[in-house]
């Protein structure tokens, strides 16, 4: 008896006579040959989610088993790519079948026929083994792919020499086995490294609100839920532009297509504040739309996660951002409630929280096999259902990142962005990061930032007693907490993504700006003993250019004038008691 | 031959099923023959070996057990599409309702649609001018845009979406322009608006319609959308034409698919709704945008009913996780007898900044939007405090602040249904409210914008104090727009 499908229901395929048959082994179903996965077995049935759309199946049409797991084929010309949730280059896909997505395509991830100039950096008769570097391959001119010994080859080098090789063509033999530039890797199981540190780098964001109060580190996990609107796409796009990772992926999984166009439409004009190199060079993007397949979306995490490990074990910090988690547990959840399974909360699967663990923890700062150090730093998205963060995906994720940066609805009404908000946010990895700011910023950082931190928390009660009282009925040094935490709010929290200039933010300009601001807090206080209301330096026109200082390229410079000119302002208020 | 069963074993809500059969494929149609000879469609939901669940469009009243006849078509649901569809109406279910000919097919198409590939979307960029501020000004919309319209019941949403279907303009006049307008559940008398708000200005003839209204099979409200979108990516990626959908009400489609999820005993998700709704609503929301090589879009207006103004209830809440921004409709500038009543803090428009700008519309335009949006939300959140401790206790910016927040509302918000504003004049009316306020206070505008269009300069003077006379003089700003007048051309 061949194997034959017997049940559909969405993407659920149910299949008849697969004794033999694995979990996640990868199978073709009917005629059409539509990629699935095996995730359920029960004696001779098979049950298989569909990575594709199974409208016209039968019952009956056969399904073919690969025996794999489903894999994703890892190499040099993934940068710059675009794919879809199972590896599939979305290029392909267009030239096969036009300008929408048709089924049973068949596309391998990388390029077949490309040659590459390949320069080996190990030579004939060394002794390599698993996961060591055996040359490397200028793929674009930001990024050179480091070619590793597959899983479970080792033994001595051969045959080896530089020249133009496809990815599938033999570069060398080590021991017995001959080696290609490509290998293929399960995307459910993690790649192996030799140990996890502790991190202690920050990734620089170049966002204000980030670096000074809630940093992540290379290595680190961060969740930014928040309702619609509050600027999760443009806070993960920002983050893929200007953060100090060397290699992006960027995961649109069940999010809107124009997104990410917008993405491949923006990166290759954009340059890297590093390396002043356009930024689609190392970048790499998975688009699983919310009207792809639900279970293709499902995968997407897994593939995009697996590309991130693939490069750390080349070396290289790589930041993975996934919008949004909330719609790959969703499709969890579609695919468990066809299953029939037992609903954990509000329907999601029981085993929630641990996929979301495991996925998190794929996340850090390694040696990798040869030696090196590289890192793979995860900030996911969660979309709340009408921003309610008690709900299970929110929750769960919280369990394992070490950073929150929740984003705020009224926040975003006003048009304050980043939407953060300040008081509910928090970072586990600020603390750690104390001795690096000390080493690489300033000395003063680690105080400063402390600082405007308690001046924000102390702004939020007296706010509150303003709610009674009215402003008029504050003390004059509560007025000047007041006043800074103002200017901290719209001068500093505040960044616009799409200035010249502001979308940027050096560490050295932040620790410039907030020491300025803090000054102008602690000027603030003097000039109250001596009798000034802080209602005359609050209508300084000074203020105005501490708040445009952020726009200007030299700040540094400009702030210097500054202190001047509000020191010379408020001798002359002191002048005219 | 198609083989006809006449296995009908269990039939309950919209569901029905059929047993014995063999080579039903998933999601294929299914023509019924009720016992009184009524004919009836529906679609294949599962199928198990010999056993295929049915869903009827026309619900399920009539059907028996023992005659009704059941044939499997061995297609997908499909629909003839035609450019002389333009001009005609339809049923919910396709059928033309208008007592004219029926449509000779140039095509038939899968109403399901396939997904757009991304790397073949264009970024959606074109200006279209609605000629309404708070949207043209504050959410700006695009071609090939997806931006539902939040209202609650008896909000005037469907006067909004006609004075936007009727007033939108785009910086090109070459491109034919086509209104695809489909009806789930909305009254008969909501449709009879419609109609006539698109006859009046002629546009009637550029239009299609699909129309299931509310007495009519609550599940053919399932495949109305993709009926109008299939007919709308035909008129837009094969015809050429600049489509604007118009889809309402979003409410009822969901409530539809509620219904058949209910039917089938599935774990529900929030307040009963599927926990798939996502996933489907993505479906219609996502077949909206522009292709490369192709000059025509599919720009779509959603309508919904939030039930008891809520945006948090799971149909606007999913709705905005898809669709690109929100207009909210609020309660209280319709008291307040403010038309348009857009609440604009909680609207959005995120393909806002791609369609605005120096050589679109006018270089101070994000600035000044972000600076009104920023000054309305203080004078708001100032009204709430000032309820409480009263006016006297601010000080003398707060009460600014007040005032601009009153502004905002009477001069910005507050429009005609037939008045047209140009984007310089919304400019404007944004310019006359901010010079009220501190200079330092503008921290959202650069210094080159605040220096050339703070300071009264006669141009745009003379526009803003236009508009603070009154609509009467609405007509004459025409002339002014230099920059735009030449491109703009209304439409037929």
């Amino acid at each position: 008896m061949k194997p034959r499908i017997s049940v559909i229901s969405g993407p659920v395929v149910v299949a008849d006579n697969m004794a033999g048959a694995k979990m996640y082994d990868v199978v073709r179903v009917g005629k059409e040959k539509l990629l699935g996965e095996i995730i359920q077995l029960d004696h001779n049935k098979a049950i298989i989610q569909v990575y594709e759309e199974t409208t016209g199946l039968a019952p009956g049409e056969p399904v073919e088993n690969t025996g794999m797991p489903l894999s994703v084929e890892l190499g040099p010309g993934m940068l710059k790519g675009i794919y879809d949730g199972v590896a599939r280059p979305l290029s392909e896909l267009a030239s096969q079948s036009g300008n929408f997505i048709a089924r049973g395509i068949q596309a391998n991830s990388i390029d077949h026929e490309k040659k590459w100039d390949f320069k080996p950096v190990v030579k004939s008769g060394d002794e390599v083994k698993e996961g060591d570097i055996l040359g490397t391959i200028q793929e674009t001119t930001l990024i050179e792919h480091r070619i590793l010994v597959p899983e479970g080859v080792s033994g001595k080098v051969s045959g080896i020499k530089a020249g133009k090789f496809t990815v599938k063509e033999n570069i060398c033999k080590v021991g017995k086995d001959s080696v290609q530039m490509s290998q293929k890797w399960s995307v459910r199981r993690p790649r192996k490294y030799e140990i996890k540190h502790k991190p202690s780098v920050p990734l620089v964001t170049g966002r204000r609100i980030f670096d000074t109060f809630f940093p992540i580190v290379k290595g680190g996990t961060a969740a930014i839920p928040g309702p619609f609107g509050a600027g999760k796409t443009v806070t993960q796009q920002d983050l893929a532009k200007w953060c100090d990772a060397e290699i992006i992926v960027y995961i649109g999984c069940g999010e809107r297509g124009n997104e990410m166009t917008e993405v491949l439409t923006e990166f290759p004009e954009l340059t890297d504040p590093n390396t002043g190199k356009p930024l689609i060079e190392r970048t790499i993007m998975i688009a699983n739309t919310s009207n792809m397949p639900v279970a293709a979306r499902e995968a997407s995490i897994y593939t995009g996660i697996t590309i991130a490990e693939y490069f750390r074990d080349q070396g290289y910090n790589v930041a993975l951002m996934a919008d949004s988690t909330s719609r790959w547990a969703e499709a969890m959840r579609e695919i468990s409630s066809r299953l029939e399974e037992m609903p954990g909360e509000e329907g999601y699967p029981a085993y929630l929280a641990s996929r979301l663990a495991q996925f998190y923890e794929r996340a850090g700062l390694v040696t990798t096999l040869n030696g090196n150090q590289g890192s793979v730093s995860v900030i996911g998205a969660v979309s709340p259902p009408g921003g309610d963060f008690s709900e299970p995906v929110t929750q769960n994720t919280l369990r394992v990142t070490k950073v929150f940066w929740a984003l705020d609805a009224p926040l975003a009404y006003r048009r304050h962005f980043p939407a953060i908000n300040w008081l509910t946010s928090y970072s586990l990895y600020s603390d750690i990061l104390d001795e690096y700011y000390d080493k690489n910023v300033s000395k003063n950082f680690n105080t400063l930032r402390r600082k405007a931190m308690q001046l924000l928390q102390k702004e939020a009660e007296l706010q509150e007693i303003v709610q009674l009282v009215g402003p008029d009925a504050l003390p004059e040094d509560e007025k000047a907490v007041i006043y800074i935490t103002k200017s901290l709010r719209e001068d500093y929290l505040q960044q616009n993504s799409f200035h010249e200039v502001d979308a940027y933010c050096s560490m050295s300009k932040q620790n410039a700006i907030l020491e300025l601001i803090l000054w102008t807090y602690d000027q603030t206080l003097l000039a109250i003993k001596d009798g000034i209301k802080v209602s005359q330096i609050s209508a300084l026109p000074v203020n105005e250019k501490i708040a445009r200082v952020k726009y200007d390229k030299d700040a540094e410079k400009e702030i210097d004038n500054i202190r001047k000119e509000f020191e010379s302002a408020v001798s002359k208020l002191e002048g005219s008691l | 031959m198609i083989k006809e069963y006449t296995s009908v074993v269990e039939v309950k809500g919209p569901l029905m099923i059929v047993d014995n059969v063999s080579d039903v494929a998933y999601g294929e149609l299914v023509r019924i023959k009720t016992a009184s000879n009524e004919d009836r469609t529906g679609q294949v939901l599962e199928v198990q070996e010999n056993r295929a669940i049915v869903q009827l469009f026309e619900g399920t009243s009539g059907i028996d057990t023992q005659i009704t006849k059941v044939k499997f078509i061995g297609e997908t649901m499909k629909i003839g599409v035609s450019g002389s569809m333009l001009g005609r109406v339809f049923s919910g279910g396709g059928i033309p309702i208008d007592g004219q000919s029926k449509i000779v097919a140039e095509k038939r198409i899968d109403i399901n649609g396939a997904a757009i590939n991304p790397e073949r979307r264009i970024n959606p960029a074109d200006f279209i001018q609605t000629g309404i501020t708070t949207i043209d000004l504050m959410n700006t919309l695009v071609r090939g845009q997806k931006l539902p319209i939040f209202s609650g019941s008896g909000l005037p949403h469907n006067q909004l979406a006609a004075q936007i279907a009727r007033q939108a303009k785009v910086l090109d006049d070459s491109s034919n322009f086509a209104v695809v307008f489909a009806a789930m559940g909305i009254t008969n008398e909501e449709a009879i608006f419609f109609r006539e708000e698109l006859q009046k200005t002629g546009s009637m003839e550029n239009a299609v319609m699909f129309l299931n209204l509310a007495n009519d099979p609550t599940i053919e409200r399932i495949i109305t959308p993709r009926l109008a979108l299939t007919t709308a990516e035909y008129l837009a990626f094969e015809k050429d034409m600049q489509v604007l959908v118009i889809l309402t009400d979003m409410t009822n489609y969901c409530e539809a698919l509620r219904e058949i999820s209910a039917a089938r005993s599935e774990v529900p998700g929030r307040r009963g709704y599927p926990g798939y709704m996502y996933t489907d609503l993505s479906t219609i929301y996502e077949r909206a945008g522009k292709i490369q090589g192709k000059t025509g879009s599919v720009t779509q207006i959603p309508i919904l009913t939030m039930p008891d103004d809520d945006i948090t209830h799971p149909i606007a809440d999913l709705t905005g996780y898809i669709t690109e921004g929100q207009f909210v409709l609020s309660r209280d500038l319709h008291r307040k007898g403010i038309y348009a009543p857009v609440d604009v803090l909680p609207s959005l428009s995120r393909l806002m900044k791609g369609g605005i700008g120096k050589g679109k519309t006018r270089e101070d335009h994000k600035e000044v939007s972000d600076q009104v949006y920023a000054s309305y939300a203080k004078g708001r959140e100032l009204r709430d405090l000032v309820a409480v401790i009263g006016e006297e206790s601010l000080d003398d910016l707060d009460k600014m602040y007040l005032k601009f927040a009153q502004g905002f509302e009477d001069l910005l918000v507050k429009q005609g249904y037939d008045e047209d504003r140009s984007i310089k004049k919304s400019l404007g009316i944004a310019w006359a409210l901010l010079r009220d306020l501190p200079r330092a206070e503008l921290k959202r505008i650069s210094l080159t914008n605040i220096e050339k269009y703070l300071k009264t300069d006669v141009h745009t003077d003379a526009v803003g104090h236009d508009v603070m006379v009154g609509p009467s003089t609405a007509g004459s700003s025409a002339d002014l727009d230099s920059n735009l007048g030449k491109f703009v051309k209304k439409r037929k």
